[in-house]
């Protein structure tokens, strides 16, 4: 399951409309609100008048660096800056979970961090998931088991079903569905997403 | 070669699994200007000052523009378009990208800011200063219909348009008048919010030198786009290119012409640089139009058995502020299927559009029909209270040609159904879904008197798409026809492509053309590639909507294909040196009769046509062929629902149990995306049943914009989902396919709905307004039983 990671907006981190709501990754809270109240206020100081700073974390395996405002989300760092376009942006509440990426090891949306937050972390982007022409089991199974139909919120359910199975590596259906629940998709009605995922992690087969 | 009806696993998976695929937010260019919009913060509300000093001051800032500086700038060739004038007397208001005055919606544009970043654009929004008069606002369709108050200060009504489709009135009155039984209901077709997952975004490049621009645009309908740009702006159509790359998602919402769209375009052109825009979801509630906003009323007349003697209906339809590409026209398209999948002598519709002072609405997934569904469906089971009998035989009674399979049948709303079979689909969901056990356990659960009670809902379906025949849309006043074009070519390699002029944005398009290809030409489907959304690749098209893409533009490239094959016989013909008429077409290979080994494959056929060195006198070098198929007629996809649910009564809470689906959307080519097609529409149904709907307060506000608040299912609010098929080709096509992209939507909203309905009718409960909240549920229990006491 996606760990929570919190990080508040002071009323001056805000980017005007692509405001920085607060949210945990935790699902629930996207209906309810209630784990908003427990955002923890790591990061308070980052204003439009600090200028920029240098950002390096390691990304894919390779170390990179850019330098941006101290206000840049890491979803936006990586996107803009880096140049990662793999991972989307599908709202502006941490809602959707386009955003998911893997930061030391565990799923995070990235909408909810600034990079500098960043720094130093070892970072993984759907860029990163295959290898050497090889799609990334969970990849797989998302096209064995037609688990996309415009790959919008892909990158990111792959992203969080592939840290899901490793805290969870033989879930039940209610499991992954559960486990699923902070990240959107408009298209597949998630049938076919919860089979790839049962299928990665070998229960069921393909479509 | 059988590639048609195989699963196959999708050619466009792979870029979309590993981030390769571009969105128009991936794009970027040397130095593009961010826009951000200035929105009112009123509903209707007189502009008294802009003061946009303070942003243009800021660093990074490049321009800001307010509605009066644009209007002047001669940016404007026309207002944006609305294609559909239903009525020549239909009440159309000027709108223009930008404010300049008056405001009529939360969002609508006041000014606009240019400046070098994401961030910055955002920024120097914020700081531009305006000054309100407000005025009254209308905030939905009753206050539309009933007050005093105009949406438009200078319009002296609200109505903007009667639609009448009664074919019989004396009919009509005569069904009414001799009824035994008549149920009459009213139901409410809230807003939804598409919220397709990638937001809409643009990216306008010009060509200072050339006069050229191109559009990147997160858009269902890149062609459609061009022809209105070149309309609204004035830019010659030539000069403009309009390209919809990945596109993350639709469902209606990517269907129009929108403000932003051409503000990038007109600065791009005239600042000779880039100009992009990317809305964020919390924007998107009014930045992008909406979907439904209806109150509908509809009366049932039957004889004493049930058998329906007449359906009349009336829609009150909530237009928002303006009229957009299709606005007035998506009740209409529902207009013809009010009488449902039943034998219904005579049928009466009327619809009133009106303007209030909200976000536009238009197309969203199904587009009037859904609501047509709901409405009949919802009726049909109020009928069989009433009468006395199951809502399976309520149904059984009516189905038109007795449930046995027809073909090309005329109904009392003047369409003619090119197919259906509607009683062995009845007969395979409830059986799937254990109808009896269902109903021996629901009775079980009352007799126990548990707290959590068994709901079941059917909903047998049918809809209109395949949109469509050109001469038909001409008759409905729509500004444009419904052919769709194919191009296809053999390459020099044996390699065959395909220009579509449809434009997937999740469909699979890529996959599906190529199994056509590959069956009508002999050839391995990965050997196909198939080009589209780009207006410079694909000039001729007309995009993709209305459930259109397969049984318009995949008919077309199926056809295109055989023109290929008869340009080859007569290549091959002539290089083997025997008469076109004895040559055999097989597994990509022509033969000649009798004569077994004088065979040529069509791969070398089409080098020969590229050579050139030895075709028959006249004929022109390369294999290729193109098609403008347009459709004789619709087509009308049905099936059969059944949801099961349970209702706690002690909560209000609703959860599904089960949900089963039989759909029959003619021949398939590939069940893996039909299917997955029907998942996300019954998703998008059930959610309008239980949980979506744009919430607006009194000042016009919408109160759940973004996705914390408006609510979107996630994989833990729904089920698996059980589905079977039926196959009843088409007679509108030579593929005998229809279409699917809507149906899940069209059958799912009603079934959700009168299952709970069924969950809650010991306590009298009829009706449950949408989204059936805990909060509502619960109320209507309360109210029931407070009644009861």
């Amino acid at each position: 399951m996606c760990k929570a990671l919190l990080v508040a907006s002071g009323d001056h981190i805000g980017v005007g409309s692509v405001s920085l709501l607060v949210a945990s990754n935790s699902p629930r809270c996207r209906a309810l609100g209630s784990d908003l109240v427990r955002a923890s206020y790591q990061h308070k100081t980052a204003s439009t008048e600090g200028g920029h700073m240098q950002v390096e974390m390691t990304v894919n395996g390779q170390a990179m660096s850019a330098d941006v405002e101290p206000r840049t989300l890491l979803v936006h760092y990586l996107r803009d800056h880096l140049g990662l376009t793999g991972t989307n942006v599908g709202c502006d509440t941490s809602s959707c979970g386009a955003c998911t990426i893997h930061i030391n090891g565990e799923s995070v949306k990235s909408c909810t961090m600034l990079a500098v937050q960043a720094r130093g972390a070892e970072v993984t982007t759907i860029e990163g998931m295959a290898s050497n022409g090889e799609l990334h089991p969970m990849q797989q199974a998302f096209m064995e088991c037609h688990g996309l139909q415009c790959g919008y919120c892909t990158p990111g359910m792959v992203m969080a079903a592939t840290s899901f199975l490793e805290e969870n590596p033989k879930p039940s259906e209610a499991e992954v569905r559960e486990g699923l629940e902070g990240n959107l998709c408009r298209c597949t009605g998630y049938h076919n997403i919860v089979k790839a995922v049962l299928s990665a992690s070998g229960q069921g087969g393909g479509a | 070669m059988t590639a048609i009806g195989t699963r196959k696993l999708r050619k466009e998976d792979p870029k979309l699994l590993t981030g390769e695929s571009k969105y128009v937010d991936d794009i970027h260019v040397p130095g593009e200007l961010w826009m951000g919009m200035v929105r009112s913060t009123m509903a209707h509300a007189r502009v008294t000052g802009i003061d946009t000093s303070a942003a243009a001051a800021m660093d990074g800032v490049h321009s800001v523009y307010t509605g009066a500086e644009l209007n002047g700038m001669g940016l404007w060739a026309a207002p944006l378009p609305c294609a559909w004038p239903v009525t020549p007397d239909m009440v159309n208001p000027p709108h223009y990208p930008v404010a300049d005055g008056e405001v009529h919606h939360v969002g609508e544009i006041i000014a606009v800011v240019l400046a070098d970043s994401r961030y910055g654009a955002a920024d120097a929004a914020e700081q531009v200063v305006v000054d309100y008069e407000p005025l009254p606002v209308v905030s939905s369709i009753a206050e539309a219909r009933d007050g005093d108050v105009t949406a438009h200060s200078d319009l002296d009504s609200n109505k903007a348009y009667h639609w009448p489709l009664v074919p019989d009135p004396e009919a009509l009155d005569a069904a009414f008048a001799s009824a035994v039984h008549t149920v009459k209901a009213d139901f409410v077709q809230q807003r939804l919010i598409p919220a397709a997952m990638e937001p809409r975004g643009v990216l306008a490049v010009p060509s200072p030198h050339g006069g050229d621009v191109t559009l990147y645009s997160a858009t269902q309908v890149p062609h459609i786009l061009k022809v209105m740009l070149a309309a609204t702006t004035g830019i010659p159509e030539m000069k403009l290119r309009v390209v919809a790359p990945a596109v993350g998602g639709g469902f209606g919402a990517k269907l129009n012409v929108n403000p932003d769209e051409i503000l990038a375009v007109t600065l791009a052109n005239r600042l000779g640089r880039a100009v992009r825009w990317t809305e964020t979801r919390s924007e998107a509630a009014f930045s992008t139009h909406q979907g439904r906003g209806q109150l509908q009323t509809i009366e049932v007349a039957a004889d004493e058995n049930g058998k329906i003697k007449g359906v009349r209906v009336h829609i009150d339809a909530d237009m928002g502020a303006y009229m957009m590409l299709i606005t007035p026209g998506v009740p209409l398209l529902g207009s013809f299927l009010y009488t449902g999948v039943y034998e219904v002598p005579a049928f009466g519709f009327t619809c009133d559009g009106y303007f209030t002072n909200l976000t536009p609405t238009d197309a969203y997934r199904g587009a009037g029909r859904p609501e047509a569904s709901f409405a009949i469906e919802r009726a049909m089971d109020l009928l069989a209270a009433e009468v006395g009998v199951g809502p399976d035989e309520i149904r059984r009674r009516n189905y038109l040609n007795g449930g046995e399979k027809f073909e090309n049948l005329t109904t009392a709303s003047t369409l003619v159904f090119d197919s259906g079979h509607y009683g062995p689909s009845l007969d395979a969901a409830l059986e799937m879904a254990g109808y009896g056990d269902l109903r021996a356990e629901q009775q079980r659960r009352r007799d126990a008197g548990e707290s959590k009670q068994l709901g079941i809902g059917l909903c047998t379906y049918v809809e209109i798409c395949g949109l469509a025949p050109s001469r038909a849309l001409g008759g409905l006043n729509f500004g444009a026809g419904g052919w769709e074009h194919a191009t296809v070519r053999f390459l020099p390699t044996g390699m065959v492509e395909v220009v579509s002029g449809s434009t997937p944005h999740g469909q699979g398009h890529e996959t599906t053309w190529s199994q056509i290809v590959a069956d009508k030409l002999g050839v391995d489907p990965d050997h196909v590639t198939v080009l589209h959304s780009d207006t410079a690749i694909s000039p001729l098209g007309l995009d993709t909507y209305g459930s259109r893409s397969l049984a318009v533009g995949g008919v077309a490239i199926a056809m295109a294909c055989d023109k290929v094959v008869e340009k080859a016989r007569l290549i091959a013909a002539h290089q083997l040196e025997a008469n076109p008429d004895d040559l055999e077409f097989a597994d990509g290979t022509f033969s000649v009769k009798g004569s077994p080994d004088k065979v040529m494959p069509i791969q070398g056929v089409a080098f020969g046509a590229f050579t050139a060195h030895n075709l028959p006198d006249g004929m022109e070098p390369n294999l290729q062929e193109q098609v403008s198929f347009d459709p004789p007629n619709f087509a009308f996809p049905f099936g059969t629902h059944v949801c099961v649910v349970e209702v706690d009564e002690d909560t209000g809470g609703v959860e599904l149990i089960d949900y089963v689906a039989v759909d029959d959307c003619g021949n398939q080519v590939n069940p893996l995306i039909v299917e997955g097609q029907v998942h996300g529409g019954i998703v998008q149904g059930v959610a309008q049943a239980l949980w979506e709907g744009a919430d607006y307060d009194h000042d016009g506000n919408c109160r759940n914009p973004s996705l914390l608040d408006y609510l979107v299912p996630s994989a833990a609010e729904v089920p698996s989902i059980k589905l079977g098929t039926t196959v009843t080709p088409s007679t509108s096509n030579p593929l005998g396919v229809k279409g699917v992209g809507e149906a899940g939507t069209i059958g799912s909203a009603a079934a959700v709905i009168n299952a709970i309905c069924d969950a809650l009718s010991p306590h009298g409960i009829k009706d449950m307004e949408m989204p059936a909240t805990p909060a509502r549920v619960w109320k209507a229990i309360q109210t029931a039983k407070g009644g009861q006491s």
